[in-house]
C-alpha cells in the first residue's frame, strides 16, 4: 500500500487511495483494476476529466492516452460533466416494441432537454441504454443504481420527483 | 470439453471465468439467477474450480446490473464465512478464491477473449484463435469462460446425475433452458422449459398469446443476433439444431415477440444502431459494415430508399460474412437477412410508397 500511496503523491484522496489498494489486492496485475479505478475516479471528479486520467494512470502504471482510451471506450465513463443524477433509458426492441420513443419524448419534454444533455441546474442526464437486461417488464430505464420497469409518462413523473 | 483441456494444461494457476456480460438485447436471464439464488452460481463455480484445477474465478458482471454487484458480494461472503469458498474449503487442500468484477458497458464483452481483454484491464476487443483461453487465457494462463446459465446447471446435474439432466429436453440438447419472453405478449416473463418445446407453446400457452387481440407477425428466438421468424414457424422445437434448420438460431433463448403493427424495416433499423454502437472497431468489416448497413436501413425506413438498395443490403451482408474478427459482425447480419427473406415485400412497400406502408406503428427507433 504504501508504495502507492507514494506513487500518487497527487490526485486520489487518503480513503479511495486505500480503497484502491484492497481493490488491487483482488488481481494478479496493477492494470487489472483499470475499470474499477476508472468507476473510483469519475466518482471522486465527477467525470473522467483531465485530472482523473491522471489520477487513475499514476495508480494504474499505465499512460494517460491509455487511460483515455479506455475510459472512451466504455460507455459508462463519461469525459465531460454530467448531472447528480444520471437516467439511462433502453430504447432496444424490446422497449421499443412497448413504446419507449414516446417515453424518451416524454422526458425530453419534461427535463426540458433533448436526449444525452443535462438539465440547466445540473439535476439530471438523460442517456440512452442499449438493454438493461429487463426485457421481460420492458420498458425500463436506469436512475442512477436503480432500475425501474413497466414504464408509462405518470411512473416517470413520480419516479424523477425522488431525485434531488 | 474445455474443462479437459484447461485441465491438461500443465501452468498455473489456472483461472474460471463467468460471463455475466449477458448483453444480448431481449436476453435477461442470467440477472434473475444472480438475483434469485447467487448460491446456485457460486456452488457451480466451485465445483468447476475443484474439476480442472483452478485457483482463482472472476464474475465478469455487465454495469448495468449494480444492484447485483452487492448481491454477488453479499454471498460470496456468506459463503466465504461457512468454508464453502476461500483457502481449504471444506478443510480440503482445494482453495478456491473468487471475486466480482464489473464490466464498463460493452456489448462485445460477452465474447469470452473480449471478456479476457476487458478483465486485464484493456479494452474489450477480441482476440484471435488459436490460442485459445484454455491454454492462454487471462494473465496469459489456462482459463475457462462460462455462462451463468450453465454454471448455475453444475450444482444440480452434481446432485442428480448427468442421467437425469438428459432425461429433460431432447435428445440432441438435454436439460432446460431459461427463455426470456417479452414483446407483445400478454405475459412476458422468464421461463424455465425444457429444450426442444415449440414456439407455440411457449408464445400462447406460457406467454398468453399476443396482446389486444392482435396477430403475431414475427418473432426472434435468440436474441438480437437471430434472424426473426414468422407464424409459419411457430411449430419448430426450440433446441439448437431446429432452430437452426428454421433459418435462425436458439442463441441465447430470448424471444422477442412482434404483433402486426410492427415495421420489420424499422425493427432492422433498430437493431443494427445497436450494433453499430456495439462494434468494436477493430476490424473494417465490422466497423463500416454495420454503419453501413444502418444508413442504408435508415434511409429506407424514411421512405427514401431505392430499389437498388435491397440488393445492396444483401451484398454488404456478403462482405461481412465470415471476415469478420469475432461474432459480432456475423450476429449483426441476423436482423437484416431474416427481415429480407420474410418481408422483402415490406422494403418493397417502403421504396415504392416513400413512406412506411404501417399504419399503426409501434416500432420506435
Amino acid at each position: 500500500m504504501k508504495e502507492i500511496l507514494k506513487m500518487a503523491p497527487a490526485g486520489f484522496a487518503e480513503e479511495t487511495l486505500k480503497k484502491i489498494d484492497e481493490i488491487m489486492a483482488r488481481y494478479p496485475t496493477r492494470r487489472a483494476a483499470a475499470l474499477p479505478v476508472l468507476y473510483l475516479a469519475q466518482r471522486e471528479f465527477g467525470c473522467v476529466d483531465d485530472r482523473a486520467l491522471g489520477a487513475a494512470s499514476r495508480v494504474l502504471g499505465i499512460s494517460k492516452v491509455e487511460v483515455y482510451g479506455l475510459a472512451t471506450y466504455y460507455s459508462m465513463f463519461e469525459t465531460k460533466p454530467f448531472g447528480r443524477n444520471v437516467i439511462h433509458l433502453c430504447d432496444n426492441l424490446a422497449c421499443s416494441l412497448l413504446g419507449a420513443e414516446s417515453l424518451q419524448h416524454h422526458l425530453e419534454r419534461k427535463l426540458e432537454i433533448r436526449m444525452g444533455e443535462t438539465t440547466q441546474d445540473g439535476r439530471f442526464t438523460l442517456k440512452n441504454a442499449e438493454c438493461l437486461g429487463a426485457c421481460a417488464q420492458a420498458p425500463v430505464m436506469l436512475v442512477n443504481d436503480d432500475v425501474y420497469e413497466g414504464l408509462t409518462e405518470a411512473r416517470i413523473d413520480e419516479i424523477l420527483a425522488k431525485y434531488e | 470439453m474445455k474443462w479437459g483441456f484447461a485441465a491438461a494444461d500443465p501452468k498455473q494457476p489456472k483461472y474460471l471465468l463467468c460471463n455475466a456480460d449477458e448483453g444480448e438485447p431481449g436476453t435477461c436471464k442470467d440477472r434473475q439467477i444472480m438475483e434469485g439464488d447467487p448460491h446456485e452460481l457460486i456452488e457451480g463455480m466451485v465445483i468447476a474450480g475443484y474439476a480442472f484445477g483452478a485457483e482463482y474465478g472472476y464474475i465478469y458482471l455487465r454495469a448495468e446490473y449494480p444492484k447485483v454487484v452487492s448481491i454477488l458480494e453479499t454471498a460470496i461472503a456468506e459463503a466465504e464465512a461457512r468454508g464453502y469458498l476461500g483457502a481449504n474449503i471444506l478443510s480440503s487442500d482445494f482453495s478456491f478464491t473468487l471475486r466480482v468484477h464489473r464490466g464498463a458497458g460493452a456489448y462485445i464483452c460477452g465474447e469470452e477473449t473480449a471478456l479476457i481483454e476487458s478483465l486485464e484491464g484493456k479494452r474489450g476487443q477480441s482476440r484471435i484463435k488459436p490460442p485459445f483461453p484454455v491454454n492462454v487465457g487471462v494473465f496469459g494462463l489456462p482459463t475457462v469462460v462460462n455462462n451463468v446459465e450453465t454454471l448455475a446447471n453444475v450444482p444440480h446435474i452434481m446432485l442428480k446425475g448427468g442421467a437425469w439432466f438428459a432425461g429433460v429436453g431432447s435428445e440432441k440438447c438435454p436439460g432446460t433452458r431459461i427463455i426470456s419472453l417479452s414483446g407483445h405478449v400478454h405475459k412476458p416473463g422468464y421461463y424455465e422449459l425444457p429444450m426442444g418445446i415449440t414456439f407455440r407453446e411457449v408464445i400462447y400457452e406460457h406467454g398468453g398469446g399476443i396482446r389486444g387481440g392482435r396477430k403475431l407477425k414475427a418473432f426472434i428466438p435468440g436474441g438480437a443476433s437471430a434472424a426473426c421468424l414468422v407464424p409459419e414457424h411457430l411449430e419448430v422445437k426450440m433446441d439448437y439444431d431446429a432452430v437452426a434448420a428454421a433459418g435462425s438460431m436458439l442463441g441465447s433463448s430470448a424471444l422477442m415477440v412482434m404483433d402486426d403493427t410492427t415495421c420489420m424495416v424499422k425493427v432492422a433499423a433498430r437493431l443494427m444502431r445497436f450494433f453499430v454502437h456495439e462494434s468494436c472497431g477493430k476490424c473494417t468489416p465490422c466497423r463500416e459494415g454495420t454503419e453501413w448497413l444502418f444508413r442504408l436501413l435508415q434511409r429506407i425506413e424514411a421512405g427514401e430508399g431505392k430499389l437498388s438498395d435491397i440488393d445492396l443490403l444483401r451484398e454488404l451482408c456478403d462482405h461481412i460474412s465470415g471476415k469478420t474478427f469475432c461474432p459480432l459482425g456475423e450476429g449483426a447480419l441476423g436482423p437484416v437477412r431474416g427481415t429480407l427473406i420474410h418481408f422483402e415485400d415490406e422494403y418493397r412497400a417502403h421504396i415504392e410508397q416513400k413512406c412506411c406502408p404501417l399504419k399503426e406503428r409501434n416500432v420506435r427507433q
